[in-house]
């Protein structure tokens, strides 16, 4: 049996050319897809590395690209964890702590595997539609391998969203007592949606009960296994909105801080 | 009301072939499959096609169907524009026999080499109650007509026929996840048979098996990720390793 660059096109198989016989707009999905996540590193990468404009000192709001804040370049009032970190030269970004864990989480993503797999690397770009590699291995040799790693990053995830909640509260606590400004919702909407896409992983639906043989016998586990598969046919949808709302969020603060326009105060 | 419209179908066998036109009566309500019958019925005779039901439960009839691979029986002639051309190819990931017929063995072949269903050797009829939480996860893939769509789309074999040798398809891997799931099932190696000799680790989960399930089975969610995540327990994650030597227990 002869094979060729594109499967289709083994002998045996029926003689078709054509690398799709689609005739809908199949590429629009990955070209969205692309766009979409290209937007995002840019704008994360330019934030995570500017150093300023991550802090309003009036409202105590820190913007979640730069938590927690443990290094000496902080300023003292957002680092809510204390500064035992040394200077950070410019080229690393301030939550350095945090960030990596927080890419790796959603790099390793099994909703963001498929978008980027589709869009990015074309394997394949639609389904039907014939991909441009000679060869496939699919996750079975490093570095794709590493994939499987995705419930530690699920773990580190879980301990930054707790710290992102913190952060949240700690907000209502303004310098002159409790207060309640549209920063404050939304870094409260923003963690709780964060919450939502870290909860519907589906590492973690496996680990709250999906490993279970015997429902019956655990359920409590059989509960939170239903909760969290709620959740999880969301995966998706909170994987692009708390893209959105990390972006929003972010970009608040830095207006606010950069005092390009003040927060709108709701009580005190 | 009827309607005249335009038809490609692909007629040849493996020697050779291509895409020929045809115009034929449609009525309304029809279906794709009706009218490949009529078009057998009235142009050409000799046109061989794969179908049993009309009802889009034996699986018989998979087709791609302008491009996206479909039951021919299911796919209603009201979802195309009435000026578009509607093109019918056999599944590309399977031999041809002829016309829109396929051989589909690679399927059984693969299927054959799973090991059975395992319950407890002294388990006598009548003695176990299965409660019905513990079951529904294997009964959606029940649900499965193997009209093998899943199998035709998925890009590692699709694209890449010498993986048809390593990799056994989003298909198999369902009915992996079924008997592992299973409260009954005593087999403790099939997450090993998944990941080594049913190539769990080729599939990057662009979950276009999913996409074409008639069934509307959750393949990726429900199946090929819980067994990635199963694999990952047994061969990345010391702590459920070191938790299960020291607990002793099964899940």
């Amino acid at each position: 049996m002869t094979t060729t660059a594109t499967g289709t096109e083994v002998r045996s198989r029926a003689k078709i050319t054509a690398r799709t016989l689609r005739t809908d707009r199949w590429w629009l999905a990955p070209l969205l897809t692309v766009l979409g996540l290209l937007a995002f590193v840019v704008y994360a990468t330019i934030r995570a590395f500017m150093g300023r404009y991550y802090w309003v000192d009036d409202y105590h709001y820190l913007t979640p690209f730069y938590s927690p804040c443990m290094s000496q370049s902080c300023i003292p009032e957002a680092a809510h964890f204390g500064r035992p970190l040394p200077e950070f030269p410019g080229f690393i970004p301030l939550a350095v702590i945090s960030l990596p864990f927080l890419l790796a989480f959603r790099l390793t993503c099994y909703y963001y595997r498929r978008a980027y797999y589709r869009s990015f690397w074309l394997s394949p770009p639609a389904c039907a539609v014939a991909e441009p590699h000679a060869k496939y291995t699919g996750e079975t040799r490093f570095p794709l391998v590493l994939q499987n790693f995705h419930r530690y990053f699920f773990y580190a995830a879980l301990i930054i969203s707790l710290i992102n909640t913190y952060d949240a509260l700690l907000a209502f606590n303004t310098a002159d007592g409790f207060g309640i400004g549209l920063g404050n919702l939304i870094l409260l909407g923003n963690v709780l949606l964060l919450w939502a896409y870290t909860l519907s992983c589906h590492s973690c639906r496996h680990i709250v009960g999906g490993r279970l043989r015997h429902f019956s016998r655990h359920p409590v586990r059989y509960w939170a296994w239903t909760q969290v598969s709620k959740l999880n046919a969301r995966h998706m949808q909170f994987a692009w909105i708390t893209l959105g709302t990390l972006v929003l969020t972010d970009a608040y603060v830095m207006a606010v801080s950069a005092e390009w326009f003040s927060d709108l105060r709701f009580y005190n | 009301m009827s309607t005249m419209r335009d038809f490609r179908i692909w007629r040849g066998d493996e020697t050779g072939g291509a895409l020929v036109d045809y115009q034929v009566e449609v009525n309304e309500g029809e279906v794709v499959l009706d009218v490949i019958h009529r078009l057998q019925a009235t142009q050409a005779p000799d046109l061989a096609v794969r179908w049993n039901c009309k009802a889009g439960k034996c699986g018989s009839c998979s087709a791609e169907i302008n491009g996206k691979p479909r039951l021919m029986c299911m796919t209603r002639m009201s979802v195309f524009a009435p000026d578009e051309t509607v093109t019918v190819t056999p599944l590309r990931t399977f031999p041809v026999i002829r016309d829109l017929v396929t051989d589909v063995s690679y399927n059984y072949e693969k299927a054959r080499q799973i090991p059975a269903f395992a319950p407890p050797p002294d388990l006598r009829p009548g003695e176990y109650r299965m409660m019905q939480v513990d079951v529904e996860r294997s009964q959606e893939f029940r649900k499965c007509i193997e009209c093998f769509l899943c199998q035709n789309t998925c890009h590692v074999t699709r694209d890449h026929e010498e993986n048809k040798r390593v990799f056994a398809g989003p298909r198999l891997f369902i009915r992996a996840a079924e008997l592992d799931m299973h409260p009954l099932d005593t087999r403790k190696d099939r997450k090993e048979f998944a990941q080594a000799e049913q190539g769990l680790g080729y599939c990057n989960i662009t979950k276009c098996c999913t996409e074409v399930c008639p069934e509307h089975i959750k393949i990726t969610d429900n199946g090929i990720i819980p067994m990635k995540e199963r694999v990952v327990d047994r061969r990345y994650d010391p702590l459920v390793w070191l938790g299960s030597k020291i607990f002793r227990r099964r899940s």
